[in-house]
C-alpha cells in the first residue's frame, strides 16, 4: 500500500532499463518500496539493473515485456498483478529515434510511434484495469515537453509523446474517483543514454531530478509534473507563439 | 413478465466510493455497505469477495485502518441501537455502531458516563474496542476494553461468538483494528457521576522537565490528566506546556443555578470548517502565533474551574470537519509511547521536533498507567506524545522514520489507529505479541476475509 505521503511499497517499471525509471526506483527503494518488478526485453542490462536494485535491499523480479507486442501485454502484466498488489506503475519505455533517418524510412518512424504510443496505450489500459480492481495505485506516465508542441527537430518523437500525453490525461479523468491516480510527467531535456551526443538544451535536467519530482508529485497527488518546474511557464509561452515565429526559433 | 422477482427497491446495492481516514491521506476506493441488521452484516461478510472486508465506524481513525482498497467497507453506523441500560448496576448493552456521543446523551441524565473517551465523542463502540482507545484517565482506568464485559463478534466463518475478557479472542480483538471480525454488540461497565460538569485545575509548566516533574508528582491525584505542549517553542522554553486536569464535579461543587439540572448534557457547535482551505494556512508563523496565544491565555494556576464535559474532553468536536483546516494534502498524526525510565528518549524526540519547527498546534503529552491486555493495544506504562503535522511538510516522511527508530530503540511503539506511514519492519519490535495475533488470525480467518489497507501496508 502507499503511505500517507503517496510512497509505494511495490513498483512495476515498464521499460526496466530506462535511466529515469531506475533513478526513480532507487529513490523509492530508499523510502518505502520493497518489491520491484522490472519489465523489459530480456537482456544483460535488465538483469544488471535488477542486481543493482537488489543491492539496495529491494526484492526485485524481472519480466519479459515487449512494448511492440500489445497482444502479449494482458498475459505478461496480468501475471505480475496476480502476485500481489502493485502500488505504482511507472511507464517509462520509449524510443527517441533518429529524426533524419526516420523521415527517410517510414518503417523506422512507425516503430517509434508504435513503441511510444500504441505500446503505451495498450500497457496503460491493461495496468489501469488491474489498478482499478485493486482500488488504489498510481500510474505514472513518462511524457515529454516534446509532446507539448511538435518541433522541426524531433516531431516524430514529439508527436508520439503528444498522443501519449493526451491519452494519459484522458485516462486520468476516466479513473478519477476510482482510487487510482494517474500522473503525467513532462521532463525537458534529460541527460541520459537516449540523448547522449545531442547538444544540451536550455533547462536540461538529470534522471535524479526527475526522480525527485516524481516523489514530490506522488506526495501531492499531482496530475501533471514538469521537470524542471520552470518548464511549465516556458512551455505555456512557447505553446502560444505564432507558427512562423516558432518555426524560426533555434530549438 | 413481472419485474418484481428480479428487483427489490428496498435493497440498496453497495456504493463504490473513495474512502480515507480522518487525516485525509492515501484515498482508496472500495464498496461501501451499510448493514441495518445483523443478518445484513453477516451477508455482507459472506459476500465481500476476494478482496475482503473491514468494519468502519465514524471514520475517526487518522490513517488507513478503516478502508479496504478494492474490497468491502462495512459502515456499521446503521446498527446503532442502545438495547439495555442497567441504571442501578451501571452497565449498558448496545450495538457496535452506537457513538460515544449518543451514549453520553442517554447515560448522563441517568448519572452514568462512558468509562473512557478519547478526544472526540464521534467514535463508535466497535471502533473504541477495535482501536482499544484510551483517554485522559488511562493512568487510573486503563483503556476502553478494560471496561467491556463482553461483546458479540461476527467472525469470518459467519458465526456470531460471544467473547469475554481473559480469552485469546478478546485480547486479539481489543486493539485488533477490526481484523478479527465485526463487533455487533457490546456490554460496557459505566462510570458513575453526580453531575455533567468537570472540576478542572489548570497550570502552566515552563519547560519539558518542569512539565514531566509536575505530571509525575501529582498525576495520581486526578482522574483525568493531560498536557498541551507548545512544540514550536525553542531554547529554554522547549516543551513549555499547559496542564489540564480534573474530575467529575460532585453535586455540592455546583452553584445553585446549575443544581436544578446537574446532569444535563450540553454541547456547543461552531460552524464547520470550510470545504476548501488555502494551502499553507497552517504555517510555522500562524501556528506559532496560535501557540503563543494559547500558552499566554492559560492561567498560571487555576483550581476548581467548572467546565462542560464537551469543552473538557472534546474541544475539537465543536468544529465539524476540523480536519479540513489542513487543506487538500491532509495531515498525519504521530502518537508514540515510551516506558518509564526512557524519559531520555522522550526528551530527545521533543527536542528534535522543536528544532525541526513542525507546525503542530495540537501536541499532547500524558502519562499512561498499566498496560492493557489487548495484544495490539497501544498503551504501556510511561509517556505518550501525540501531534498533528500537515502531510505536505517537506521531508516529513524521513523525519518521522527517524523518530520511529528512537521510539523502537526505547522499546516504545506508535499507535496503529493513528498510523498512516510506519515502516512495517519496525512493527514486530513495537508490538511483541504480533506473532500471536497473526497466528490467531490465520486460524480464525484462513482465507483473509477481514483485511484493511492498514493490514496490507503493515502485513498484519
Amino acid at each position: 500500500m502507499k503511505d500517507a505521503f503517496g510512497l509505494p511499497q511495490s513498483l512495476l517499471v515498464l521499460g526496466g532499463t530506462s535511466e529515469i525509471a531506475l533513478a526513480t526506483a532507487r529513490r523509492l527503494v530508499a523510502r518505502r518500496t520493497r518489491t520491484v518488478w522490472l519489465a523489459g526485453r530480456p537482456s544483460a542490462a535488465l538483469e544488471e539493473a535488477a542486481g543493482r536494485l537488489r543491492g539496495l535491499g529491494a526484492d526485485v523480479h524481472t519480466i519479459a515485456f515487449d512494448a511492440l507486442d500489445p497482444g502479449s501485454h494482458e498475459a505478461v502484466l496480468g501475471k505480475v498483478f496476480a502476485e500481489g498488489d502493485i502500488d505504482m506503475v511507472l511507464l517509462a519505455f520509449g524510443l527517441l529515434g533518429d529524426q533524419a533517418r526516420d523521415e527517410r524510412e517510414p518503417e523506422a518512424a512507425v516503430r517509434v510511434a508504435q513503441t511510444n504510443y500504441t505500446g503505451a496505450v495498450s500497457a496503460s489500459l491493461v495496468c489501469a484495469r488491474a489498478l482499478q480492481a485493486q482500488g488504489h495505485g498510481s500510474l505514472v506516465v513518462m511524457s515529454s515537453v516534446a509532446g507539448e508542441r511538435a518541433r522541426r527537430a524531433n516531431f516524430i518523437y514529439g508527436s508520439s509523446k503528444a498522443g501519449l500525453d493526451a491519452f494519459a490525461q484522458g485516462l486520468g479523468d476516466a479513473l478519477h474517483g476510482t482510487g487510482v491516480h494517474v500522473m503525467v510527467v513532462r521532463p525537458g531535456f534529460v541527460r541520459t543514454r537516449m540523448t547522449a551526443g545531442l547538444p544540451d538544451a536550455p533547462l536540461a535536467t538529470t534522471p535524479e531530478a526527475v526522480a525527485t519530482a516524481v516523489e514530490l508529485g506522488l506526495r501531492r497527488r499531482s496530475e501533471t509534473v514538469w521537470v524542471p518546474g520552470a518548464l511549465r511557464v516556458v512551455m505555456a509561452a512557447l505553446r502560444h507563439l505564432p507558427r512562423g515565429v516558432f518555426r524560426r526559433l533555434p530549438i | 413478465m413481472s419485474a418484481d422477482t428480479d428487483s427489490d427497491p428496498d435493497v440498496l446495492g453497495p456504493d463504490h466510493t473513495t474512502v480515507t481516514g480522518w487525516g485525509r491521506t492515501a484515498p482508496t476506493a472500495g464498496w461501501l455497505i451499510r448493514p441495518r441488521t445483523y443478518e445484513e452484516a453477516a451477508a455482507a461478510v459472506r459476500e465481500c469477495g476476494a478482496r475482503g472486508g473491514i468494519p468502519r465506524g465514524l471514520g475517526r481513525a487518522y490513517g488507513d485502518a478503516a478502508q479496504n482498497a478494492g474490497g468491502s467497507v462495512l459502515d456499521m453506523t446503521g446498527l446503532d441501537r442502545v438495547h439495555a441500560i442497567d441504571a442501578t448496576g451501571g452497565t449498558v448493552l448496545c450495538d457496535a455502531g452506537v457513538s460515544l456521543h449518543r451514549l453520553m446523551q442517554v447515560l448522563l441524565p441517568l448519572g452514568w458516563f462512558v468509562p473512557v473517551t478519547p478526544g472526540t465523542r464521534y467514535v463508535t463502540v466497535g471502533g473504541a474496542i477495535g482501536a482499544d482507545i484510551h483517554g485522559k484517565n488511562h493512568h487510573v482506568s486503563g483503556s476502553f476494553a478494560r471496561h467491556v464485559l463482553s461483546f458479540e463478534l461476527l467472525t469470518a466463518d459467519g458465526e456470531i461468538r460471544t467473547v469475554i475478557p481473559g480469552t485469546p479472542l478478546f485480547d486479539a480483538t481489543a486493539g485488533g483494528m477490526g481484523l478479527t471480525g465485526v463487533i455487533l454488540t457490546a456490554t460496557l461497565r459505566l462510570q458513575p457521576v453526580e453531575t455533567s460538569l468537570m472540576s478542572v485545575d489548570t497550570e502552566r509548566a515552563a519547560d519539558l522537565d518542569d512539565l514531566m516533574a509536575r505530571l509525575a508528582a501529582t498525576d495520581h491525584r486526578y482522574r483525568y490528566s493531560v498536557a498541551w505542549i507548545d512544540l514550536l517553542a525553542r531554547g529554554a522554553a522547549t516543551g513549555r506546556a499547559v496542564l489540564t486536569r480534573g474530575d467529575h464535579a460532585p453535586l455540592d461543587a455546583l452553584p445553585a443555578r446549575l443544581r436544578t439540572d446537574p446532569l444535563a448534557f450540553r454541547t456547543a457547535r461552531l460552524p464547520a470548517a470550510p470545504a476548501v482551505v488555502p494551502e499553507g494556512l497552517l504555517s510555522r508563523t500562524t501556528v506559532g502565533l496560535f501557540n503563543e496565544l494559547w500558552y499566554r491565555k492559560s492561567p498560571r494556576a487555576r483550581i476548581g474551574r467548572l467546565q462542560r464535559i464537551s469543552a473538557f474532553f472534546h474541544p475539537l468536536d465543536g468544529v465539524p470537519h476540523w480536519n479540513r483546516v489542513y487543506g487538500r494534502g491532509g495531515f498525519v498524526q504521530y502518537q508514540f509511547v515510551v516506558g518509564h525510565g526512557r524519559e531520555d528518549a522522550l526528551r530527545r524526540i521533543v527536542r528534535r521536533i522543536a528544532e525541526r519547527r513542525c507546525p503542530s498546534f495540537l501536541a499532547v503529552l500524558k502519562r499512561f498507567g498499566e498496560s492493557d491486555p489487548g495484544w495490539l493495544s497501544f498503551p504501556l506504562p510511561g509517556w505518550t506524545l501525540a501531534l498533528d503535522i500537515p502531510a505536505g511538510l517537506p521531508g516529513l516522511g524521513a523525519f518521522l522514520d527517524e523518530l520511529d527508530e528512537e521510539v523502537a530503540a526505547a522499546d516504545g511503539r506508535v499507535y496503529l489507529a493513528k498510523d498512516a506511514r510506519l515502516r512495517p519492519e519496525l512493527l514486530a519490535a513495537m508490538y511483541p505479541r504480533l506473532d500471536d495475533f497473526r497466528a490467531l488470525r490465520a486460524e480464525l480467518d484462513p482465507h483473509g476475509v477481514f483485511v484493511s489497507d492498514l493490514a496490507r501496508r503493515l502485513h498484519l
